[in-house]
């Protein structure tokens, strides 16, 4: 797996405030569960995503521990209240050094 | 001292449940990962929903929702939410964390699921309660694989 | 009576641990206890009995053979899948092959090579110049070679870029097969039989109708006569490739056609054709010709 990889974000650009959010984040990984075996019987090793976190503002929002059996290319649906205008943050780190991020920014009115 | 074909033969029916046990292994696996979660307290069913497909043609990729009944004020809200399966090698699958910014506790992710059985879901609350809820599955496998 | 029932108890051990397989598809004709006591007849040698159980035994299977779904009957094996994994296929931000697309899309801007030529440099916008080109393959170069897409891909990195092949089943061979597929989502598949495909496509027509492996099935007996019955739990596509290659959940990662052939091959436990074969090659064809006006849907997603 390489150290890291695209993810992508849905969700609106505006909202009026109170509004609750429904953001769609997928991420490209194969969550090698570690349980899998070459043709030749060897084990592959386990590599997969462990963290996700959400931050609005700066402000953490939402975050995820990932075990080996969320799926392969982790899609993650949850929601949260638009308060302010801003950027929200979105973070993957995993094993071996995996990092991936995006953003997306907000308008509240 | 001479073993006796009696305690023979008991050993060895003993032996041979040895690995039948194992296989049920992963009930009690799932049932410490809750004890776990709970840290001594009870985990009251209700307010939380969890869906899954009952019948699922692919393990490797199942739509999941968990849903739980709640405010999401600072007076009532779902601190977090704790996925445990009954039937997979390892019984944690996901573990949300949520604060009452989240508008709604409602979260849609894809899992794996080893076979068919019970997915177990255990909510947190703001002032420490646990409730739950539980969802089971038929996992088909699919036809003509690699090997 | 001690006989018989030992005989019978053998034959359910049989069937149970050696044609399992065959038991499933054979399941909706009822043949399993009709053989049992066919089998139990002539072995307590009630002769008139086992010639009457013969008879019972021939006149079902015929009566389930039925021919090939042709025009309107044929049917994706999109319809057949879960809701959900329908709508796994149907939006691009759910569907797990839209990296491999996304991929393709970054390949084909990647100058490779001695002659540091990329896709782009000679075929330009993908949007434009690849409409159609994936629902028209496999088809019969200038050379009279016979080549899928993924041929096709490879003959332009050697001959027109300079540059290695990809390995087949590689992740950019697969990117670019999906990139270049989904530029014909929607189209009809335009395989025709012609001149010069006429003998690969009659050789692939044989191969489909040809009892391989030790469970001794052609792909015409589950996917012709049997589409649409189900094979273990799971229902049986009539096989027709309109979404390769697929993000096949089984794989957790995208596909070709020629990954799914071998997989069936090794389904009847048939030693499964190479890669590159001639052997897949001519199945292709026959294939997307028995599938040609569907609509192509790739990049798809299957279990």
């Amino acid at each position: 797996m390489n150290k890291t990889s695209r993810t992508i974000v849905t969700m609106p650009t505006t909202a009026k405030k109170g509004e609750i959010l429904k953001i769609r984040i997928i991420v490209q990984h194969d969550m090698e569960s570690g349980f899998r075996h070459t043709e030749t019987g060897q084990r592959i090793p386990r590599d997969i995503i462990r963290d996700f976190r959400c931050t609005y503002n700066g402000v953490e929002v939402f975050r995820v521990e990932l075990h080996p059996a969320m799926g392969a290319n982790p899609l993650i649906v949850f929601t949260t209240t638009a308060i302010e205008s801003g950027t929200l943050e979105f973070k993957w780190s995993g094993d071996n050094g995996y990092a991936s991020s995006t953003t997306s920014t907000l308008t509240v009115t | 001292m001479t073993v006796t074909r009696r305690t023979f033969v008991i050993s060895a029916a003993a032996a041979s449940v040895l690995p039948t046990l194992n296989a049920f292994a992963t009930v009690d696996d799932a049932t410490q990962a809750v004890d776990k979660i709970l840290g001594g307290r009870s985990a009251q069913v209700g307010r939380v929903t969890l869906e899954i497909p009952p019948l699922v043609e692919n393990g490797n990729l199942v739509t999941m929702k968990v849903s739980v009944q709640s405010p999401m004020t600072e007076a009532d809200y779902v601190r977090a939410i704790h996925i445990v399966a009954e039937g997979n090698p390892l019984p944690n699958v996901v573990s949300f964390f949520l604060s009452p910014r989240a508008g709604r506790a409602a979260i849609t992710t894809r899992i794996r699921l080893g076979d068919s059985q019970r997915v177990r879901a255990i909510a947190q609350m703001g002032d420490g309660s646990f409730w739950q809820g539980d969802a089971a599955t038929l996992v088909t496998l699919a036809a003509c694989t690699e090997v | 009576m001690f006989r018989s029932s030992q005989a019978l108890q053998s034959n359910e051990r049989l069937q149970r641990n050696e044609m399992f397989q065959r038991n499933e598809m054979l399941e909706s004709n009822e043949m399993p206890w009709v053989w049992q006591v066919f089998l139990s007849c002539l072995l307590e040698k009630r002769l008139s009995l086992a010639i009457l159980f013969s008879l019972a035994i021939l006149l079902p299977f015929h009566a389930s053979s039925r021919a090939d779904p042709v025009g309107a009957e044929r049917q994706s094996s999109y319809v057949l899948m879960s809701p959900d994994t329908k709508a796994m296929q149907d939006d691009p931000l759910l569907n797990p092959a839209t990296f491999a697309v996304l991929d393709g899309q970054v390949l084909w801007q990647e100058i490779a090579g001695k002659k540091n030529q990329s896709c782009a440099s000679c075929h330009g916008d993908a949007t434009v110049s690849m409409k159609g080109v994936a629902a028209s393959f496999p088809k019969v170069n200038t050379a009279g070679q016979l080549l899928s897409l993924t041929g096709r891909i490879n003959q332009c990195r050697t001959e027109q870029q300079s540059a290695t092949p990809f390995a087949a089943e590689s992740k950019p061979l697969l990117a670019l097969s999906a990139f270049v597929a989904t530029q014909s989502k929607g189209m009809p598949i335009t395989v025709e039989r012609t001149a010069a495909n006429e003998a690969s496509l009659a050789a692939g027509q044989r191969l489909f109708n040809q009892r391989m492996g030790q469970l001794n099935l052609s792909c015409a007996q589950c996917h012709a006569e049997r589409a649409g019955q189900k094979l273990a739990g799971n229902p049986i596509p009539q096989a027709h490739p309109t979404a390769y290659p697929i993000y096949r959940l089984e794989w957790q990662t995208v596909g070709s056609l020629e990954r799914r052939l071998r997989n069936c091959l090794v389904g009847v436990r048939a030693e499964p054709f190479a890669f590159g074969s001639t052997e897949l090659l001519e199945l292709e064809l026959f294939l997307a010709w028995r599938a040609r006006a569907m609509l192509l849907e790739s990049p798809g997603v299957r279990p």
